[in-house]
């Protein structure tokens, strides 16, 4: 056996690994409630509880606040007593009409790309090992850790709505207010950041495994009858 | 024979030799499955001091004043969050302090309540708890984020009025990359083993 076989997930045994400090624990057959791992003593699961029930709810909420989030203004800014009101994607105008391109860029991506992106991948995610596809599972581990990892980017205008809040306060003169968008919108992001932890990408490889598992039957079975 | 089990495809995998300074990667999935870095907890604890300094000073100056017809005002990062919540947005107030002050101050201050005992052999009370919680901080810690929000916040600000940046702008700056490196640097495994129950 060399190395790195991944073969020895099935010749261990049941097992359970620590979703905290990642020891691999041996776990007798059957659920695995009580259990906790002997090194940091958090609750041992074989997989994350209810991912894929508590990952679609996530995101089903995620992608309901999703639409206040972009039609209600997130700030309003009044200068010399003329009001405007601010939307997620007016601002990313405003930038890009400003000439600086590379930030408009920057949070036309993070802003109105990445939380829908990140919704329909999870979303295809979870349909994908609710349909024990076989497709690329490499690629689906990959696309998992890019969406793990590019989430909370998208908490820049957030931070923007609240550092001009708290700049621009000069009465008439110039003012900025946070509006109801911005709420919906760290919604959004929260929502998703939460519905990414729930989802076990472990699920992506337990079908190949069950498959794996078959195809040594049949071949313990085709070595028997010969 | 150690086992090393792959928390993103739960492959179990007898625990390769990784030289210093090295990852090792799952071959079933890609994913990481550690970085082996013997001088963790030298490297992450000087790590986690500089950027305890940078914290306080990023907290206590202001990051940005903003001058307008002769009238100056300065922010903090904590005068953002009181502003949102003096307007009524209590919600977003309390997401922008969890995720800019509470978070990173959990992480900072925690991995140094962890390690720096360890420095000298000896895990500290409540290590395993202390080391879970960093854990449990680290995707809700952003500070790099933050600062491009400022970016964005100049910009926005520019043909309006004169935008000083405040020495708090320069914490940050180097902050990140001292955060991110902490990281990286870090080799939870060897950590665990050290503070964890088993032997």
């Amino acid at each position: 056996m060399s190395a790195l076989d991944p073969t020895l997930t099935s010749a261990i045994g049941p097992h359970a690994q620590c979703h905290v400090c990642n020891l691999v624990v041996g776990v007798p057959e059957g659920p695995t409630d009580g259990l906790a791992c002997p090194r940091c003593r958090t609750a041992l699961h074989r997989r994350k509880p209810e991912s894929l029930s508590r990952t679609w709810s996530l995101l089903i909420a995620a992608a309901i606040c999703y639409v206040p989030a972009n039609l209600y203004p997130v700030m309003e800014v009044t200068t010399l007593g003329v009001s405007q009101a601010d939307t997620i994607l007016s601002g990313v105008i405003y930038l890009a009409a400003h000439g600086t391109w590379p930030l408009a860029v920057i949070v036309f991506i993070a802003s109105v790309i990445v939380p829908v992106a990140k919704i329909v991948a999870l979303g295809y995610l979870a349909l994908s090992v609710q349909r024990a596809s076989q497709w690329r599972p490499r690629d689906r581990a990959r696309l998992y850790r890019i969406v793990e990892q590019v989430g909370r980017w998208s908490m820049v205008d957030v931070y923007v709505v609240t550092i001009l809040v708290a700049l621009v306060h000069l009465g008439s003169l110039a003012n900025v207010e946070a509006r109801v968008g911005g709420f919906y919108f760290g919604a959004v992001v929260v929502l998703t950041m939460f519905a990414a932890e729930s989802f076990d990408p472990r699920l992506i490889w337990d079908q190949l495994i069950d498959d794996a598992d078959r195809d040594a039957q049949k071949a313990g079975g085709d070595d028997d009858g010969g | 024979m150690p086992l090393v089990g792959c928390h993103h495809c739960d492959a179990v995998l007898v625990e390769p030799e990784v030289p210093d300074g090295g990852a090792a990667i799952c071959q079933r999935c890609g994913g990481t499955l550690f970085r082996r870095q013997r001088a963790t907890v030298e490297i992450t604890l000087a790590l986690s001091t500089a950027a305890a300094i940078l914290f306080v000073v990023a907290n206590a100056y202001p990051f940005l004043s903003f001058e307008m017809q002769g009238q100056t005002t300065r922010t903090t990062l904590s005068s953002g969050v009181f502003a949102l919540w003096d307007g009524g947005r209590y919600v977003i107030a309390l997401l922008v302090l969890g995720t800019t002050v509470i978070a990173p101050a959990l992480q900072i201050g925690l991995m140094l309540y962890v390690l720096a005992p360890l420095h000298f052999h000896r895990p500290a009370p409540f290590a395993v708890e202390a080391f879970r919680l960093v854990e449990r901080c680290r995707p809700w810690s952003m500070i790099e984020v933050f600062l491009i929000g400022i970016f964005v916040a100049v910009v926005k600000l520019s043909d309006m009025a004169e935008i000083v940046p405040g020495i708090a702008l320069w914490a940050f700056g180097l902050l990140i990359p001292i955060l991110a490196g902490g990281t990286s640097f870090l080799d939870a495994e060897l950590v665990w083993r050290e503070i964890g129950d088993l032997d």
